[in-house]
C-alpha cells in the first residue's frame, strides 16, 4: 500500500495550472495522477479543471488530455479505450475526471450507459459541490441549504438556499453493480490512495467520488480546505464508503462530531437557521441508518460451513 | 459456371440501402462503430451486428445510450488513431448536433450514414431534408445519394476523401428513409478485399492521443487562436472540392461505377432549362426530361450530390447556357425557401442573369409524382420565355395553396 511518505515525488499533473488557491479539485487530481503515472490517458469536460489545466497553450499534464463536450466524459473515456484495445495498447489507464455537474446532471445519461456496458474505465468526479466554473451555480451534489448564485438569500422560503438534499451519486453507481465504486475525500489521503491503487488496479468500470472543497464557493478560507474534507466525513456528512466485487464497506466510522463544526467554516451554510441546521442533523442520522443497513445487507458473506 | 474473378470482386445480391450502406461500413474496416438505434436507420446497426456475429466483421461495435454519445464515442477513439463509423437518422442527428462541430475542427474523418428522416414536429418517419440540411455550418463533408448502390458506394469513397491528408473532414452520407434505406434493389457488394485495393488501411496523420507522445486535443482557446482554426477548417472544405473528384475518378478505374463527383447532369448541355434536383427525386425528373423532350421540350437535369462542399465553381460553368434554373427542395427555410434554392442563387449571382425558381415538394415524405415534376418544369420554362430575372419559391402539392 502506498502511504504519504512513498508517494513519488514526480507528477503528471504539475505546478503551473491556474486554479485558485486551495482548490480541493486540483489537489484531486494531482493526486490521482501521481498514482495512475505515466500510461495514462486523460479526459475532462468542460469544467474548472479544463480551464485551469489546459487553456491554450497552456497544459499542466504530462499525459495525453481530451476534452469534446460537458456531458460526455464516460462515453469518450470509453471511446478511447475502445480504440486502445483495438491497437494493441490495452495497457494504458483512461481516466475522466469530471465536476459534481458534468456528472450528476448533465453527463448522468452517459455516466449511467457507461457502467451498465462495463466499460474499462476509471472515472474520477471531483465533487465541489455546485457549477463553480460559472460562478457557482445549484447542482444535482450542492447540498441541503447551501447558498448559491442560484439559490441566493432572501426573506421568503425560496431564499434560504438549497432546497433540496444532495443527490446520491455513489448510491446510483453501486446500483450498476459495477466492478469498484469508491467515495473518498482529501481530508484522509491515506485511504484516498488506497482506494485509487484499487480503482487503477482493476478491470471494468470503476467509479471514485472525491469530497474536493472549494474555498471560492464555498466561502471558506483557501486554507481550510484539507480541514473541510476532514470535517465533512467526521460529522457524517459524507460518508467513506467502498464497494468492491459486489461486497459494500464502510472505510471509515465517523467520530459524528456536531454539524455545526463543519457548517460554520463557510459562508455558504452561515444563513442556516436552528431549524435548518436541525433538518441537516436528522439528515446524517436518517443517511447513516441508511449506510449500515446497506453495509449489512451488501456486507462480507461468512464463509458457508464445511 | 461461377466466374472466379467476379467471385473474388464480390457478389451481386437483392438488398436493401441500408444492407448496402452496413455492407459498404464492413467492407471499409472501421475499428470502432458506436450507433443508437432509430427508424429508418436501425437495419444498419442491426446488419452490422450480425457481420459482428458472424466474423465477417472485425471491430469493436459499442451500442451507446443515445446518438450523442455514438457520435462522442466515435470522435473520442478517431482521436485515438483509429477508423470510425456510425449512423442516424432525423431526431438522433440533431441530438448530435453538439458534437458535431467537434469533429471537423480536430481533423477527425469519420464516416456517418445519415437515413434522411423528417424532424418531428409532427412526428414522421419518412423523407424529408430537415435533418441533415440544418447541419450544413458545422464543418461535415454531405453528400446525397439516389439509390442502395450509391449508398454503399459513397461509404467507401467517404473514407477515401475524408482521410485525404489535405481534407481530413468528417462525411455524411445521406439517403433517402424508406425510398433508399428499405427499398429492394440488385446491387453490387464488393469483397472486403475488393474494397482494400481502393482503401487502404487506416494511417492517421492528424494528432492522436498516445501516452508515448503526450499532447491536448480539444483544448480551451482564447480568442488569439480561435479565427485562425476556423479559416483553416473552411480551406480544408474547399480543397475538398477537388479531393472528391479525384476520388470519383479512382473509383470508376477500380469498380467500374461513376457518378459524376459534386454532381451529374443529365441531357443538359443542350438543354435551355434546367431543373436542380437532390436524392431519390432525381429518378422521377430523368423521366419528366425523357417526356418532356420527346415532346419537344428543351428540358436537362442536374442531380446535385455534394451539398458541402457546394460546387459553385463547377454548376456555374454547367449552368451558363441555359435561360432559367428551377431548384427543387425536400426541406425549408421558413420565410425564405429551400436551402439548395437559397445555396443555388449564391453561387450563380456573378454569372446567371436568368430567372432562378425555388420549389418545395415531398416534404414529410410525401411523394414527388412525374405531375409534380412536369408542374416545376412547365414554371421555368415559363420563366425563360418571360425572361424576367424573378425568382420566387412554389410550393408543389400543397393541399389548397398549390398551383
Amino acid at each position: 500500500m502506498t502511504t504519504i511518505k512513498e508517494l513519488p515525488e514526480e507528477d503528471w499533473f504539475t505546478s503551473g495550472h491556474t486554479a485558485c488557491p486551495g482548490c480541493g479539485g486540483a489537489m484531486t487530481v494531482r493526486t490521482a495522477m501521481k498514482i495512475l503515472g505515466e500510461n495514462t490517458i486523460v479526459y475532462m469536460p468542460a469544467s474548472c479543471l479544463l480551464i485551469f489545466s489546459d487553456m491554450y497553450p497552456l497544459n499542466a499534464f504530462r499525459v495525453p488530455s481530451l476534452q469534446v463536450l460537458f456531458e460526455t466524459s464516460a462515453i469518450c473515456a470509453s471511446g478511447i479505450k475502445r480504440a486502445l484495445k483495438r491497437l494493441g495498447k490495452d495497457d494504458v489507464t483512461v481516466v475522466a475526471f469530471a465536476g459534481d455537474g458534468g456528472t450528476a446532471d448533465i453527463g448522468m445519461q452517459a455516466l449511467s450507459g457507461a457502467a451498465e456496458r462495463n466499460e474499462d474505465i476509471l472515472y474520477i468526479c471531483y465533487d465541489n459541490e455546485a457549477y463553480m466554473n460559472t460562478g457557482i451555480q445549484r447542482s444535482g451534489t450542492t447540498p441541503f441549504g447551501a447558498w448559491t448564485t442560484t439559490t441566493p438569500l432572501g426573506p421568503g422560503s425560496e431564499g434560504r438556499g438549497k432546497m433540496e438534499t444532495k443527490k446520491d451519486v455513489p448510491s446510483i453507481m453501486i446500483a450498476h453493480d459495477v466492478p469498484y465504486v469508491a467515495t473518498a475525500s482529501l481530508g484522509f489521503p491515506v485511504d484516498l490512495l488506497k482506494k485509487l491503487e484499487k480503482a487503477k488496479a482493476k478491470k471494468g468500470f470503476r467509479y471514485v467520488h472525491v469530497l474536493s472543497p472549494c474555498p471560492v464557493g464555498w466561502r471558506a478560507e483557501s486554507d481550510k480546505t484539507v480541514d473541510l474534507a476532514k470535517l465533512a466525513v467526521e460529522t457524517g456528512i459524507f460518508p467513506l464508503l467502498e464497494y468492491e466485487d459486489g461486497v459494500l464497506r464502510i472505510s471509515r466510522e465517523p467520530r459524528f462530531t456536531p454539524v455545526r463544526d463543519y457548517l460554520k467554516l463557510q459562508g455558504r451554510f452561515k444563513h442556516l437557521t436552528d431549524e435548518q441546521v436541525a433538518s441537516v442533523e436528522a439528515w446524517v442520522k436518517q443517511r447513516w441508518e441508511r449506510n449500515r443497513a446497506l453495509a449489512k445487507a451488501l456486507g462480507p458473506k461468512p464463509a458457508a460451513p464445511a | 459456371m461461377i466466374d472466379a474473378k467476379a467471385e473474388a470482386k464480390g457478389e451481386r445480391r437483392m438488398v436493401t440501402g441500408d444492407y448496402a450502406a452496413a455492407w459498404g461500413a464492413m467492407v471499409s474496416r472501421p475499428q470502432v462503430i458506436a450507433a443508437y438505434p432509430i427508424t429508418p436507420q436501425t437495419m444498419i446497426i442491426e446488419h452490422l451486428s450480425e457481420f459482428l456475429a458472424s466474423k465477417k466483421l472485425d471491430a469493436e461495435l459499442m451500442r451507446v445510450e443515445s446518438e450523442h454519445s455514438a457520435l462522442a464515442a466515435v470522435i473520442a477513439a478517431e482521436a485515438t488513431g483509429v477508423r470510425t463509423y456510425t449512423a442516424t437518422s432525423s431526431q438522433g442527428l440533431s441530438l448530435m448536433h453538439e458534437p458535431l462541430f467537434v469533429a471537423p475542427p480536430m481533423h477527425l474523418p469519420i464516416v456517418m450514414s445519415i437515413v434522411n428522416r423528417t424532424v418531428a414536429a409532427p412526428l414522421g418517419i419518412w423523407v424529408e431534408h430537415n435533418d441533415t440540411m440544418p447541419q450544413r455550418d458545422t464543418g461535415w463533408m454531405q453528400v446525397y445519394v439516389e439509390d442502395a448502390q450509391e449508398a454503399l458506394d459513397m461509404v467507401l469513397q467517404a473514407y477515401r476523401i475524408a482521410e485525404h491528408p489535405e481534407v481530413e473532414l468528417p462525411m455524411m452520407v445521406c439517403m433517402d428513409a424508406f425510398l433508399v434505406s428499405h427499398t429492394i434493389e440488385s446491387v453490387d457488394l464488393p469483397s472486403p478485399e475488393a474494397a482494400d485495393a481502393f482503401l487502404p488501411p487506416y494511417a492517421p496523420v492528424h494528432a492522436y492521443l498516445d501516452p508515448k507522445r503526450p499532447l491536448v486535443l480539444g483544448a480551451a482557446s482564447p480568442p488569439e487562436f480561435i479565427q485562425e482554426v476556423r479559416w483553416e477548417t473552411d480551406m480544408r472544405m474547399r480543397r475538398a472540392s477537388e479531393v472528391l473528384e479525384e476520388v470519383e475518378h479512382a473509383f470508376s478505374k477500380t469498380f467500374g461505377r461513376s457518378y459524376g463527383g459534386a454532381f451529374e447532369t443529365y441531357r443538359l448541355e443542350d438543354a435551355e432549362v434546367g431543373l436542380i434536383t437532390l436524392g431519390t427525386v432525381t429518378s422521377v425528373a430523368r423521366d419528366v426530361v425523357d417526356l418532356l423532350r420527346e415532346q419537344g421540350e428543351k428540358v436537362g437535369l442536374l442531380k446535385l450530390r455534394y451539398f458541402r462542399p457546394f460546387p459553385a465553381e463547377r454548376l456555374r460553368e454547367a449552368t451558363e447556357h441555359l435561360h432559367a434554373i428551377g431548384v427543387y427542395d425536400r426541406a425549408v427555410s421558413f420565410g425564405v425557401g429551400g436551402p439548395t434554392y437559397i445555396e443555388v442563387r449564391n453561387a450563380l449571382y456573378e454569372s446567371a442573369k436568368v430567372p432562378i425558381l425555388g420549389f418545395l415538394a415531398g416534404l414529410g415524405g410525401r411523394d414527388v409524382t412525374r405531375d409534380d415534376v412536369s408542374l416545376m418544369f412547365s414554371k421555368v420554362l415559363q420563366a425563360a420565355t418571360r425572361g424576367r430575372r424573378a425568382g420566387g419559391v412554389t410550393w408543389i402539392g400543397t393541399r389548397g395553396v398549390s398551383p
